[in-house]
């Protein structure tokens, strides 16, 4: 199990004192202006070196985004948005990081912010964080009475500003080019790429998109080093990592651990196991509510990192454990993420716009049974129509959660199938 | 320039190419709904996917760049297959009506259903309904075959500046909508029927009327404005059912004015369909022979100087030439053709043309406006201005009454005295204008059509020079005319003669006998009860009502005839239905009444009258095209640049949608005028 | 339905932002680059909305509020009615003092989301989602993932999340509200935000 000592989120729970002082005793805001004093380029490095990938789901090399920043302004600035629009369903851990260490992503933000050369960051809060973004703008205001942020930032001789916008009601803001459409006042319908935002993003100019943990996680992994990450986890799949763990627990948790921690470990030291043992487990959704569901048998073995779970066909996503035990109608429960969906399908492409609402009629159909087996492959052969052929993932993460359904279930829906059948058949004999 | 392969052929494109753009060039059709050349590309439909070596996924290829040596398939497995995916994606909701849809036949969905469609759906569920909106008297909507494509919200967005038009909603439940129940108030609307790829937005006059394969189709020129828009004109029978923009980049791109495509069914209604002749102050049917022996009657024993022409706003050019023939025959150089009476000077031709091209507003790099209001005037002009707005680096700079152009215009002053101000660069507005490479003013006609209009030519031309727009190289004065039939009419010297009577003289009733050819934009009830008025045209509308002979001529749909836009440029429109009952083309009416008057015209046949036309003025031997570019002599016209009034600016146009004899019979236009101007619906009444 | 509720909307005339939304305007437009005015478009529908909470008790978007923030922001009004449509948290038509946001999806309902949403029936008499009690204090509207999934199941009442909710604690948390009493948001079970609920397994030390 990770140590304390080498936990980043040390007031994940709000046992501590969120505000300015509470966080400089626990080591925020420590030296941030040696930090800045070593260079851009270094900077990047040392992200580069830890071996951090982007905690917001996709798992991206931080670094390697940071550098496709451009090294010179041609007349337009940077922008660093920070996407604080957590809404994939099982994922609860940014939301700790803003309400009880608002401090460590104000911090970062203005590392990582230097380092690509941008001169604000905006961070783009999900509307129903309302208590969330209100203590989040109390920070910044703190940051900005010590001198942290705005002109001459923490001393550094850099001026960066940092302003909280709130979203309103749509998972697709999550996405990072929604995002910015969202953030210039239009509805959050993602663009297309290329252009990428490093060339132009927010207001056409070059712009960064991170998530909140990874920021947060910047400003101790340049403090402590590069090395002291990359030493935790197994390689290429570095560092701690918040994990939120939900669903058929004894204690469901959100935990700061190792990468590359034994998924039944996890929960069995953290949660309390599964809720009536581990053998009352049916299967784990290990990544937020887009990865394929994974069944028992490899949830005995898997750990929880990104190539582990990319090996089992599933993913890290953004770490979010959501656990179902034998009781657990895996049917409704996958159907009722394809609502999900197709609840926040933009509309703008036609696989999805489409695709979602199809894939939800069958699932619920599934759900009763009231269907020929063979609109199972159909509905698989759907989600591969979906799959890849949209502007953003959020037509793959349609699909997934369906095709790991099929993948490990089929039995349970033919089963519901036949039974429905019979029980037809038995009500019109009488 | 990037060098790649399309299907196997090695083709080099311009960079910044799409490799939709890059696939055409090679000859590869790539199908699609949400793209169109001249709008944002959105990427949305999905329908143009192809496949790009070392790209995992079916990219859409309106959105993607090319770069060298790339290597694209468009008829892959992988292309098909995603295809194939989407067209099933965008039929399960699609209600499938197309034997009740008016698109059917000419239908973008579904001509590409033939080559990505299924003969069965796989899909069980309930179709989505969507509720009808309604967007006014032109477009009608069937929502639930919308497809989404957003071709809609983009061209009022972009193109016609109107912003009415939104997607509203998320997911599958997002409509196209106006959100307000608004009528759309743009005066190119219209032009979303065309664009829709899908049967969701169709003609609303025209629902239920024809399929496209029963249609008859006639290349011409549109005349309800004086753009010489490029349309075609759809028929079946002796009816004019429809009419549609052609492609021309030079004119009109692909758009047709909201009256120019509405305004058709006004030629069914109020027409002239046989002579008639007043007696004992009532207007009683004749025959042709009846009403040309009146005439001649009444011509017997009356000197040139006692006979005048007016030529009206639809007039042909032959139908001009022959009226111009027959008056000098009898002696007459009263001809007049500005029933405005705008001071135009017909004495060199960029004196009264839009010589920087509509095509060359792209080229400008900032304009004046002085008395137009060209949204109105010249919806299709308009566009063009707004295009070469939105492209930025534009000032517009607007002296008359405030006005939404649909693109910002800095409002300058409301009258001419702005125009000294200018000069002496009193304004900001001077300093963006001097500093132009191509600057230009658009000069509308009712400017000119005041007590003052000559000295508002000559100062307008004066700035023009002061702020170097008059260059060998470049022609920035320019002339908006609304009537189609002006610049030809100046082009034939349809104005008076040395010494002759004018427009003003010939109302007040100076000559014993006025002509009338389709001159319908003046108060003719005002010509004194002496003067003899023979009329001639196709609807019974103002000239006809004050008319002692009337002899029923030709609408534009209805005759070949040359028509000559405000650049100046000649083109053609065709006939494509024949003129209703005894009616006729213009110009035979006049050859066979010369004959009557023993002054036979020298021309038997189109020909030989289309020869003598371009005997007057090259223009007419140039048909399509225009003469040399730039201002080769900056001398200005007559007229004392000093003398202007401090009278305000006023525009032509009150109400769009009713402007001439055809407008004014159409019962779409009569709609159109009581949704956008209701008052003036009420005071028509 | 958009359009209905669109036009039903319509019948409130006019909005005008009050003097304490309108001291709130200058630090939203402040946030944002010169002529990116429309960026503030959710903050200002928001503000809006919020307003409508104080003034009238509900919690809504009339039409005219949207055409003030378009014309504040120098918008087409059909871009504003677009945002307006497209995120979820704007009310186009009226809702109760307190808006019930019940969460069903799959975490929240692992956990017994449908004993929530049986017991805001049951306090409430409401039948279907989006309607208003009789009272008019209560709209129950279903929503999706509020992201605090380790605390489910979460009933979002206006601004602020219960969680570790179940049938019992939505009575007795709607039974305080219609009492005038707002209890404090936060898990029902009383744990310390998302640490497990007997205590943590981590962070032990003298809490640093």
């Amino acid at each position: 199990m990770l140590a304390d000592r080498d936990r980043i989120f040390t007031n994940l729970y709000g046992q501590g004192d969120w505000r300015l002082a509470g966080a400089r005793q626990r080591g925020d805001w420590g030296g941030t202006a040696a930090i800045l004093a070593r260079g851009r380029d270094a900077l990047i490095d040392e992200a580069k070196a830890s071996g951090l990938r982007g905690r917001g789901g996709a798992g991206f090399p931080t670094g390697v985004k940071w550098s496709f920043m451009p090294k010179k302004s041609d007349g337009r600035p940077s922008y660093l948005v920070i996407n604080a629009d957590e809404s994939e369903p099982g994922t609860c851990k940014d939301r700790d990081i803003l309400r009880n260490d608002p401090h460590k992503l104000l911090e970062g933000a203005l590392i990582a912010g230097f380092a690509m050369g941008a001169v604000a960051a905006y961070i783009y809060i999900r509307g129903e964080f309302y208590n969330e973004a209100m203590r989040l703008e109390a920070a910044v205001k703190e940051c900005y009475e010590a001198g942290l942020l705005g002109r001459n930032a923490a001393g550094s001789g850099y001026d960066f500003d940092v302003f909280v916008h709130r979203g309103a009601g749509a998972y697709i803001c999550g996405e990072e080019t929604g995002l910015l459409e969202s953030l210039e006042g239009k509805k959050g319908m993602p663009r297309l790429k290329p252009p990428f935002p490093a060339a132009v993003g927010l207001y056409g100019c070059p712009t960064t998109v991170n998530n909140v943990e990874t920021i947060a996680m910047v400003p101790e992994i340049m403090r402590r080093g590069a090395a002291w990450f990359s030493a935790l986890g197994r390689p290429r799949n570095s560092g701690t990592k918040l994990f939120c763990i939900s669903g058929h627990v004894e204690k469901p948790c959100n935990v700061e651990e190792e990468m590359g921690i034994p998924l039944r470990e996890l929960i069995e030291k953290h949660a309390g196991g599964v809720r009536g043992g581990w053998d009352n487990l049916l299967a784990v959704i290990p990544g937020g509510s887009s990865v394929p569901v994974i069944p028992r048998a490899i949830c005995d073995t898997v750990l929880m990192d990104f190539d582990s779970l990319k090996d089992v066909q599933s993913g890290l996503g953004t770490a979010a454990v959501i656990v179902m035990d034998r009781s657990t109608d895996i049917i409704r429960a996958i159907a009722r993420l394809s609502r999900f969906y197709k609840h926040e399908s933009c509309g703008q492409c036609t696989p999805c716009r489409e695709g979602t609402g199809w894939l939800m009629r069958v699932m619920n159909r599934f759900v009763e049974g009231r269907a020929d087996i063979e609109e199972i492959d159909t509905l698989d052969k759907v989600t591969r129509q979906i799959e890849g052929h949209t502007i953003c993932a959020l037509g793959d993460a349609a699909a997934w959660p369906v095709q790991g359904l099929i993948r490990h279930f089929r039995p349970v829906i033919e089963e519901r199938i036949t039974a429905f059948r019979q029980r037809s058949v038995r009500m019109a004999a009488d | 320039m990037v060098k790649l392969s399309v299907d196997g052929i090695e083709i080099e494109v311009p960079n910044g190419t799409s490799v939709l753009q890059a696939a055409e060039l090679a000859g590869k059709e790539i199908p699609r709904f949400c793209y169109h050349e001249r709008l944002s590309v959105a990427g949305n439909c999905r329908m143009c996917l192809v496949e790009v070596d070392k790209v995992p996924k079916p990219v859409a290829s309106c959105a993607w760049p090319v770069a060298n040596g790339m290597v694209v398939k468009t008829d892959s497995p992988m292309v098909r297959n995603g295809r194939r995916g989407v067209m099933e994606f965008l039929l399960i909701n699609h209600p499938l009506d197309c034997p009740i849809c008016d698109q059917g036949g000419e239908c973008d969905l579904q001509d590409e259903s033939m080559g990505y469609g299924w003969d069965r759906s796989r899909f069980r569920e309930p179709k989505r309904a969507v509720r009808e909106k309604d967007f006014g008297p032109l477009v009608k909507t069937v929502m639930t075959r919308c497809i989404h494509c957003t071709r809609c919200i983009r061209f009022l967005a972009e193109v016609a500046g109107v912003p009415q038009l939104g997607a509203t909603g998320r997911g599958e439940d997002m409509e196209i909508d106006t959100h307000i129940k608004l009528a759309l108030s743009s005066e190119l609307s219209g032009n979303i029927i065309d664009l829709c790829p899908v049967g969701a937005l169709t003609s609303k006059p025209y629902a239920f009327i024809a399929r496209s394969w029963e249609l008859a189709r006639v290349d011409s020129i549109d005349v309800l404005d004086a753009v010489g828009t490029n349309i075609s004109v759809d028929s079946r029978g002796p009816e004019v059912l429809r009419v549609l923009p052609r492609i021309n980049d030079e004119v009109n791109e692909e758009w047709l004015a909201d009256k120019s495509r509405f305004a058709i069914d006004g030629l069914k209604h109020r027409r002239l369909d046989r002579p008639w002749i007043r007696r004992n102050s009532k207007l009683v049917p004749a025959s042709w022979d009846d009403a040309f022996h009146v005439i001649a009657a009444r011509l017997k024993g009356l000197s040139g100087e006692k006979i005048g022409a007016i030529a009206g706003d639809l007039a042909d050019a032959e139908s001009m030439l022959a009226l111009k023939d027959l008056m000098t025959a009898l002696g007459s150089r009263n001809l007049d053709c500005r029933q405005d009476g705008a001071r135009l000077d017909a004495s060199r031709r960029d004196f009264y043309l839009l010589n920087t091209t509509i095509a060359g507003i792209e080229q400008a790099d900032a304009v004046l406006i002085l008395g137009a209001d060209p949204r109105r005037e010249a919806p299709v002009l308009n566009a063009r201005i707004r295009k070469r707005w939105v492209a930025g680096n534009f000032p517009v700079g607007l002296i008359g009454p405030a006005v939404d152009l649909t693109y910002h215009a800095e409002l300058l002053g409301d009258g001419p005295a702005s125009l000294a101000r200018l000069l002496a660069g009193e304004h900001p507005f001077a300093a963006k204008l001097r500093a132009a490479k191509r600057p230009m003013l658009i000069l509308g006609e009712a400017a000119l059509a005041r007590a003052d209009g000559a000295a508002v030519l000559a100062a307008a031309w004066r700035l023009a020079a002061e702020f170097g727009m008059l260059r060998p190289d470049w022609h920035g004065f320019n002339v908006l005319h609304t009537a189609a039939a002006r610049v030809g009419a100046l082009d034939l010297g349809f104005v008076p003669g040395a010494g002759a009577k004018d427009f003003s003289a010939m109302r007040a009733g100076a000559v014993d006998l006025l002509w009338l050819l389709g001159a319908d934009e003046f108060d003719a009830a005002r010509i004194p009860p002496a003067v003899f008025v023979v009329y001639q045209g196709h609807h019974g509308d103002r000239g006809a009502a004050r008319a002692d002979v009337i002899l029923p001529g030709a609408a534009y749909t209805e005759k070949h005839g040359t028509y000559v836009n405000t650049e100046g440029r000649a083109q053609r429109g065709r006939l494509a239905v024949y003129p209703p009952g005894e009616a006729r083309e213009d110009w035979r009416i006049l050859r066979a009444f010369s004959a009557v008057v023993g002054h036979s015209l020298p021309y038997d046949d189109l020909e030989s009258l289309r020869r003598r036309l371009a005997a007057v003025h090259p223009a007419f031997a140039r048909i399509g095209s225009l003469g040399a570019p730039g201002c080769a002599d900056p001398t200005g016209p007559a007229g004392d640049p000093a003398a202007v009034l401090p009278t305000p600016f006023s525009y032509p146009i009150a109400n769009y949608y009713q402007t001439d004899p055809i407008s004014r019979a159409s019962p779409t236009m009569a709609r159109c005028t009581e949704t956008f101007s209701p008052r003036l619906a009420q005071a028509a009444e | 339905m958009i359009e209905k509720e669109a036009l039903e909307s319509l019948r409130v005339e006019q909005f005008a932002f009050d003097e304490a939304s309108e001291a709130a305007i200058p630090a939203i437009l402040t946030k944002y680059p010169e002529g990116r005015q429309a960026s503030a478009v959710l903050p200002m529908l928001d503000l809006a909305q919020r307003q409508m909470r104080r003034t009238t008790g509900s919690a809504w978007l009339p039409v005219a509020a949207m055409n003030e923030v378009a014309e504040r922001l120098r918008m087409p009004p059909i871009r504003v009615y677009e945002v307006a449509t497209f995120y979820l948290m704007f009310n186009r038509r009226p809702i109760g003092k307190f808006h019930l946001q019940v969460c069903t999806t799959t975490p929240c309902w692992l956990r017994g989301s449908d004993e929530v949403v049986a017991a805001c029936r049951k306090s409430t008499g409401i039948a279907g989602w989006g309607e208003t009690s009789k009272d008019g204090l209560f709209t129950m509207t279903e929503v999706e993932c509020l992201g605090a999934c380790v605390n489910a199941p979460i009933l979002q009442v206006n601004d602020d999340f219960y969680e570790d909710m179940d049938g019992p604690a939505t009575e007795n948390l709607l039974a305080a509200l219609r009492h005038g009493d707002v209890p404090p948001a936060g898990s029902a079970l009383g744990r310390q935000g998302s640490a497990p609920a007997d205590g943590r397994t981590t962070l032990l030390g003298n809490g640093c």
